[in-house]
């Protein structure tokens, strides 16, 4: 009982508990509640350690093995922010700084008619019940890290896109850890809500300012109406010392649109889990990834495509370019309840591993009730081509070149899913960057 | 231009030039023919510079230059140009802008500006027209899903854009309908001139009419058997290998 991840967890349930009796009249609360029981299934999970199915490539020992300090004040302005590099965007923009919203450094353009957007404190303060309506409801708190970021949901986004509204401009979220002093740790909880027949697009970006550890625990819930569509882009370009566990649960309606573009660029220790409900008929639901992990890092992508109803479609990629001694993770489950009669999935994920002591676990995991359904998976991990290779360095192209070219256009068909402009062409910038300097 | 002297190579210990000799002038068109699995694409792959392939014994000179010791982007940009037997599909790059890049990189690496894109693409559109090239294959992915012809037609074009000193065609005939053997044999034409050299190894007499040879040499279990003139071709197409395998036996 003396490791370091008795630590951490000791610690946080201490913390939960010693905030708690500060709180008063609020413990009674339903939103509480869910609180209380949240961090009542952490102290009973505890950290997942490698015996865990979901868990058994990915170690959060080292990431465990340091203690944060949750929800640190910072006075990082925006001449700070000049070296990350951050494109002008014609968008809503909140700025999240350790965990705390940031509306100095935040934008928020469209009108309140299209779009209500504010941090879920404010949007707790003004009406708890809706909040609490769509806090934590789905069923997800069997992870611990999800049930950890509901103990503490203390800050992130609410956003509520009414009935048929149609928004122009995106909604980015920045999510920045100031670890320039110390290790730090937040746990932003993000819910979006979008009406029937509405349509909204909106991105997470996380990045790192300093040279300490940083820990992000994120969870993100998206729920949607009927006909409602959703584009959610997630980048992650992290320093080396960044830990991030994140959970993306989606619940879909009848007839929604559902895009997922989840971007790897950088850091440490990655563990995103994207868990989409599809719980109507024709729904289509796409899931995108790229990850470029190098020296040690390691990247983990769990997705869920639970099919609940009939006639829906779930279409998923995740490519990934591996270096150094690099570690990947792909886990993609696909569920065809009994009900999901004429069910479509797809599935496909295509690893380049460059290094020899570079190494990618991959694991299609295909549950099936109905008899009626359409299921394709497929899985690659391999070197670059060598006879493509031969063939455009005998046009004149050096290797290096004809090395970028070929990876470029490997990674072209998610990045041109993401429809954001600003954040594609970053994001064409910062890869073609990534693969011509090694 | 080009002379290969006693070159051996062998893939995967096993060897399969044993002692080639062929002298190229500027200007010069060589036919290299010969049975199936005698050496051709092995020869065009080692001048190329495939790496896969071990030079045991011999040299080449391209130029003055020892075409060895470079690279095969090295070996491009000296002006070596390799027409496959089987063009790779790259799927994800543009015909364009995978020219565009193999233009700016040989002119990098003979110290010149790259092109502009305004220049670069009429110089692709003259081109084009010549090889009678679609617009629209340029912009699809390199190779991906194009039928044979066009793979083939895809190849004279690249030929066309690089302009190399000297074209070595590894059956760029096969599987060509009549019009395309002329269209290719027209962009091979074109770029004859007292500078450049061909070599064009083909299994058929008929793209011979086309590009008539100065000299045609049968390749026969990695060696030079026979070299004659274009006649020679045309005694092949009448007659078979037989007799030449049966000069080559009794010679022991
Ligand atoms: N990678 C390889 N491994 C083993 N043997 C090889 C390899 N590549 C070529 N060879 C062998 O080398 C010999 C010559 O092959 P090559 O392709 O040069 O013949 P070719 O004259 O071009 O034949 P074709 O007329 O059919 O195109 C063949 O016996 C072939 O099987
Ligand atoms: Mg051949």
């Amino acid at each position: 009982m003396s490791t370091d991840t008795i630590d951490l967890k000791t610690r946080l349930v201490a913390d939960f508990h010693a905030r708690e009796a500060t709180i008063n009249g609020e413990a009674s609360t339903a939103f509480h509640q869910k609180k209380r029981a949240a961090i009542a299934v952490f102290d009973q999970l505890g950290f997942p350690t490698r015996k865990n199915e979901e868990w058994k490539y990915s170690n959060v020992k080292d990431l465990v093995s340091a203690s944060y300090h949750f929800n640190a004040p910072s006075t990082l302005t925006a001449e700070d922010l000049a070296s990350l590099n951050i494109p002008d965007q014609n968008a809503n923009i909140l700025y999240f700084v350790n965990g705390h919203y940031d509306a100095d450094l935040s934008q928020i353009i469209s009108t309140s008619d299209k779009i209500v957007i504010s941090s879920l404190q404010q949007a707790y303060q003004k009406d708890p019940e809706m909040v609490n309506s769509y806090f934590s409801a789905v069923e997800g708190d069997s992870d611990a890290f999800t049930a950890l970021n509901t103990a503490f949901a203390a800050d992130g986004v609410f956003i509520h896109v009414p009935k048929g509204q149609v928004v122009e401009h995106p909604v980015i979220l920045r999510f920045i850890s100031d670890a320039r002093q110390e290790h730090v740790g937040s746990q932003p909880r993000n819910i979006i809500a979008v009406g029937e027949n509405a349509q909204v697009k909106f991105a997470e970006a996380f990045r790192t300012v300093g040279e300490q550890r940083s820990f992000t625990n994120v969870v993100t819930e998206i729920h949607m109406g009927q006909h409602a569509h959703v584009e959610y882009y997630k980048v992650q370009n992290e320093s080396d010392q960044a830990y991030h566990v994140g959970t993306t649960e989606v619940i879909m309606l009848d007839n929604s649109h559902f895009y997922a573009a989840t971007v790897t660029l950088n850091g440490k220790f990655v563990r995103n889990n994207l868990h989409i409900r599809i719980n109507g008929e024709h729904c289509d639901a796409h899931m995108y990834g790229l990850y470029f992990p190098d020296g040690t890092q390691h990247v983990d992508n769990h997705t869920v495509a639970d099919h609940l109803k009939p006639n829906s479609e779930s279409n998923e990629l995740y490519k990934g370019i591996l270096r150094d001694k690099s570690k990947g993770v792909f886990n993609g489950k696909i569920f065809v309840r009994p009900d999901a009669q004429k069910t479509n999935a797809f599935q496909s994920c295509k690893n380049i591993v460059l290094s020899p002591e570079a190494t990618m676990n991959t694991k299609p995991q295909l549950e099936i009730w109905a008899d009626d359904v359409k299921c394709t998976h497929g899985t690659t991990t391999g070197q670059i081509d060598e006879e493509a290779l031969f063939y455009m360095r005998s046009r004149g192209i050096s290797r290096q070149e004809a090395m970028s070219l070929l990876m470029f256009a490997f990674c072209a068909d998610v990045v041109s899913q993401i429809k954001i402009d600003s954040i594609r062409e970053y994001l064409e910038g910062v890869i073609s960057d990534k693969l011509t300097n090694k | 231009m080009l002379s290969i002297n006693e070159l051996r190579a062998s893939i995967e210990g096993k060897e399969i030039l044993k002692g080639i000799n062929l002298e190229v002038k500027p200007g010069e068109v060589h036919a290299i023919m010969g049975p199936n699995g005698s050496g051709k694409s092995t020869l065009a792959s080692v001048l190329a510079g495939r790496e896969e392939y071990e030079v045991t014994a011999g040299s080449v000179a391209f130029n003055g230059v020892d075409l060895l010791e470079l690279a095969a982007e090295e070996r491009a940009a000296e002006g070596i140009f390799l027409a496959f037997q089987y063009p790779v599909e790259i799927p994800g790059v543009t015909t364009i802008n995978f020219l565009k890049t193999a233009v700016n990189e040989i002119r990098k690496y003979k110290g010149e500006n790259p092109l502009d894109a305004a220049q670069f693409l009429k110089m692709v559109r003259e081109k084009a027209k010549l090889v009678r090239m679609n617009d629209s294959l340029l912009k699809r992915a390199l190779n991906e899903g194009f039928s044979g012809g066009e793979k083939k037609r895809n190849e004279i074009f690249q030929m066309a854009v690089l302009e190399p000193q000297l074209a070595i065609l590894d059956e760029t005939d096969s599987g060509l309908d009549i019009d395309a053997l002329r269209i290719v044999a027209e962009g091979v034409n074109s770029l004859r001139s007292p500078e450049r050299s061909a070599i064009v190894v083909t299994h058929y007499q008929r793209l011979l009419d086309y590009i008539v040879p100065d000299y045609v040499h049968v390749l026969y279990k990695g060696r030079i058997v026979k070299s004659g003139t274009k006649e020679l071709a045309m005694e092949l197409e009448e007659k078979g290998y037989d007799w030449i395998k049966e000069e080559v036996e009794a010679l022991g």
